[in-house]
């Protein structure tokens, strides 16, 4: 079956959901299988009218729900294919039983997962409250800022998580609304660049090779699963980030565009910095100008990638810093944020000095705006002037009602 | 066929059926195929049945029933004609036994110790319909 080229132009109007839909057309993914759902639908959608309009040599494959979804996908790269979908919230929700089956056999699947709020109260809206549902289900996750990040981690993705040393699924994850319907200029790639770069599906273990029969999930108890969880384990911790690196290396080769594991902004002299994710970091890093120019020295970090966590990396470009401010887009529901969490732990042990303190903000898409980020930078002054933290550990951004304040 | 070391396996929840490449498998019998140790035909599970099924070819009429309806494949047929059971993997269910349409049946159920030899002797008699 052949298929048709698309000619674009250098620079398309998309949102973060063409951008990704677009990306899957251009990887040439086999199989796309996928229930819809706010916001993430467009992306799906997209490709199947890729494949319909003859832009892509793949299959779409229509299910009743998205552990179905997921299911196929599982069934379809088990089989040998290049398998990607999408999905949000309550489907991601929906999946997560399946996302262990993915990882735990070694499937190479891209799934983008449009950040948006989990019910209840039902709320279409972003939060990142299912891309941290994901973090311990084994895949990696990449988090893009914009659209242009969506469509470029796409291609990241495909590349680092099928490699043969790798073999694990991969999310790429970006802000419902905020990234998903905010159309902004993206800068493209040719069908045969963006081919080139991802590379012919090279299968592993495949169940249409009949010459070598294979099982796919199988069961094992307490003499043999341990060591399957370590392995995987131990692959996600020492493989994938030399791999996230070199795909980083050599997609700025082809696009002159620029990723890092750790995005730092203004970090080599700062004094404060926030570190946050998805679209919160292009505002972080805009007012952290703004307050360098009132002589407030602000940086800002954005996690590119949340898993496997840059753990040694965090520690480096956080040690030095006299307070941080960390984001959580999720409600922690009885301890303190991930995020925090898991930069509490990078620092410690390193003898650092720097003051952390942790929010909560944006649930349910409510906005995180410069006033807000201003007010922090001055809070963190305010910690590193002291020496001390001069708030509570975990406070709320941009709530009604009288100030919350935990821990 | 070399037993494998926990640390031995490739990545993933899979196993391989045979050792190396293998070719017309569809023409070759199951007992002549080269199966590896991880194959669940080289594995028996035969613990895990608690009563088994005995085949009485005195009054089998081959139809087969039986071999599809099996659903762990333990039913052994050869050349349409049922020439017993694979007692490493039935598990004792008794679905061979329920659709078995000769009278009396061809398969019944026994504790697992019965003795093959003392239940064909004492096989139930053809059930008369009373009229």
């Amino acid at each position: 079956m052949a298929f048709d080229k698309m000619e674009l132009k250098d620079v398309e109007v998309w949102d973060g959901n063409y951008a990704a839909a677009q990306a899957l057309r251009q990887a040439q993914v086999d199989v796309v299988a996928a229930y819809p759902i706010t916001p993430s639908t467009p992306i799906v959608e997209g490709y199947a009218k890729f494949t319909a309009d003859g832009y892509v040599e793949g299959e779409f494959v229509m299910v009743e729900s998205e552990h179905a979804a997921m299911s196929a996908c599982i069934g379809a790269a088990a089989a040998g294919g290049r398998v990607a979908t999408a999905t949000s919230s309550q489907g991601f929700a929906l999946m997560v039983e399946t996302l262990y089956q993915a990882s735990g056999m070694r499937l190479p699947i891209v799934l983008n997962v449009v950040n948006r709020a989990l019910a209840a109260p039902l709320n279409v809206n972003g939060d990142h409250s299912d891309m941290y549902l994901g973090r311990d289900s084994g895949w990696i996750q990449l988090d893009a800022f914009c659209p242009q990040e969506a469509y470029d981690l796409n291609f990241i993705g495909f590349k680092v998580c099928e490699d043969h040393e790798v073999r694990l699924p991969c999310m790429v994850h970006q802000d419902g609304f905020m990234t998903s319907h905010t159309a902004q200029g993206v800068k493209t790639l040719s069908d045969d660049a963006a081919y080139g770069f991802v590379g012919e599906y090279k299968p592993m273990n495949d169940m249409l090779d009949f010459e070598h029969p294979v099982t796919h999930g199988v069961q094992t108890e307490e003499d043999w699963h341990f060591e399957h969880k370590a392995r995987q384990h131990n692959d996600l911790m020492t493989k994938v980030m030399p791999k996230i690196q070199a795909a980083f290396d050599d997609f700025e080769k082809l696009s002159g565009r620029k990723y890092n594991i750790v995005e730092k902004y203004d970090m080599d002299d700062a004094d404060v910095c926030v570190v946050c994710m998805g679209t919160s970091v292009e505002t972080a890093r805009e007012v952290a100008g703004e307050m360098r120019a009132k002589g407030i020295k602000a940086g800002v970090v954005g996690l590119r990638v949340i898993r496997p966590f840059p753990f040694f990396e965090i520690a480096e470009t956080l040690k030095d810093i006299k307070a941080i401010a960390v984001l959580d887009r999720s409600s922690p529901n009885g301890a303190a944020g991930m995020l925090f969490n898991e930069i509490a732990g990078a620092l410690f042990n390193t003898g650092t000095k720097a003051l952390l303190s942790g929010y909560v903000y944006g649930l349910g898409g409510r906005d995180l705006t410069k006033k807000h980020l201003v007010d922090l930078f001055n809070e963190l002054q305010a910690n590193a002037n002291a020496g001390k933290v001069t708030t509570k550990l975990q406070q709320f951004i941009g709530v009604r009602g009288p100030k919350l304040a935990y821990l | 066929m070399a037993k494998k070391g926990w640390d031995e396996f490739e990545i993933g929840a899979m196993l391989r059926t045979f050792d190396g490449k293998i070719d017309d498998i569809a023409g070759t019998r199951q007992e002549d195929r080269a199966y590896s140790q991880n194959s669940s035909y080289t594995a028996s599970v035969s613990d895990w049945r608690l009563i088994k099924p005995v085949f009485n070819k005195d009054y089998c009429i081959d139809c087969q029933f039986c071999w599809i309806y099996c659903p762990d494949v333990s039913i052994i047929s050869r050349d349409k004609k049922l020439i017993g059971v694979d007692m490493d993997h039935c598990k004792g269910c008794g679905i061979c036994v329920e659709v078995c349409p000769t009278n009396p049946k061809s398969l019944l159920m026994f504790p697992e110790q019965a003795e093959e030899e003392t239940v064909i002797a004492n096989w139930p008699k053809k059930d008369e319909e009373e009229a």
